[in-house]
């Protein structure tokens, strides 16, 4: 595969650059992404990609567009409300850029569709609001052994984190398991600002970019955690856990499986 | 002793265990943070027994949603 004389100019700014050039325009181009969510880290994390050339772009997300979405899911328009997800993102990734192969998956990710689909994706993108699919994404990630970008955020701060599986720290070497329902405040119940989605969303695609490329220092074995009231980046390093139940000496998960959903509503804990 | 938390230096309790650490520093919903003792994942089980040391580096690691509602 060569560059046309187009790509040559759309890519121009990121072909200058060493570490990309020609050979690496041409690996973005044959690469694969999947972002499992098409809200408010998948907007601006999907949005990139497409501009970079990531050939393939996977989105998954059963959720329609709402109106309560459009202060941080850029990717989404105010005509867009009521429209699939995946669809209204798929239409604005082809319009940034024509030659992005999207694919959608219109669906919650759950244990007995995910397998299938992350295998067919270089790397993962974890865009998700809640700890069971963020569970689910790394265990399935594990299993298939494709690499990922966990992220999370909440009111001004955000953090992410980057696995590769068998190699680095995971999500479970960290935290084990999701937190009871309700235990932990969500962004629909403590709000979020929406720039804070867009910093990390775009360190997602960053890492991205980094690992199919294969240039520079992965965010792996440490957390980076942004503070926007501060506005200070720290970062947490740690190793990988012995007593990981999924990648440590003698996990006990042993296949994938879902773990048990929260109601994202102050209105059920209260009940 | 002074210790670094959450990357600040903190004046605490000398020796002090990790449980009672969460307490003195009021790290919120204890129940639910990951904590790391010098780049070391802590069990939970082990919060009541191990114990900080002056110098040590502690994490408290926060489980953070977020994304796509």
């Amino acid at each position: 595969m060569s560059l046309g004389f187009e790509e040559i100019e759309r890519y121009s700014r990121q072909i200058l650059l060493q570490q990309v050039g020609g050979k690496g325009q041409e690996k973005l181009l044959a690469s694969k992404v999947l972002l499992v969510g098409a809200g408010g880290l998948g907007s601006p994390a999907s949005m990139y990609l497409a501009a970079a050339g990531v050939g393939t772009i996977g989105l998954i997300d059963g959720d329609k567009v709402d109106l309560t979405n459009l202060q941080r899911q850029i990717v989404h328009f105010t005509d867009d409300i009521g429209t699939p997800k995946v669809e209204s993102a798929a239409a604005k990734l082809k319009a940034i850029n024509p030659a992005v192969n999207v694919e959608t998956y219109e669906a919650l990710a759950l244990a007995d569709n995910i397998l299938g689909i992350v295998s067919r994706y270089d790397f993962i993108i974890d865009g998700t609001d809640n700890f069971p699919a963020k569970f689910l994404i790394n265990d399935a990630c594990h299993f298939a052994g494709v690499p990922f970008s966990h992220a999370g955020i909440l009111r001004f701060d955000g953090q992410l984190f980057t696995v590769i599986p068998g190699e680095t720290a995971c999500y479970r070497c960290l935290f084990g398991g999701p937190p009871p329902a309700n235990a932990v405040p969500s962004c629909s119940q403590a709000g979020v600002l929406g720039g804070v989605a867009g910093v990390i969303g775009c360190l997602q695609a960053t890492e991205a970019l980094k690992y199919l490329l294969g240039v520079g220092e992965l965010l792996t074995d440490r957390m980076l955690i942004f503070d926007a009231l501060s506005m200070r980046f720290r970062e947490a390093k740690f190793r990988r856990n012995p007593r990981c139940p999924l990648c440590g000496e003698n996990p006990t998960i042993t296949e994938l499986r879902d773990e048990e959903q929260i109601a994202c509503d102050l209105k059920a804990a209260k009940a | 002793m002074q210790i670094t938390s959450n990357g600040k230096p903190a004046e605490v309790t000398d020796n002090i265990t990790v449980t009672d650490l969460l307490k003195e520093l009021k790290v919120a919903t204890p129940e639910y943070v990951s904590v790391e003792l010098n780049g070391e994942i802590l069990d939970r089980e082990q919060f009541a027994t191990i114990r900080v040391s002056d110098g040590d580096t502690v994490e408290f690691l926060y489980f953070m949603g977020g994304g796509e509602l």
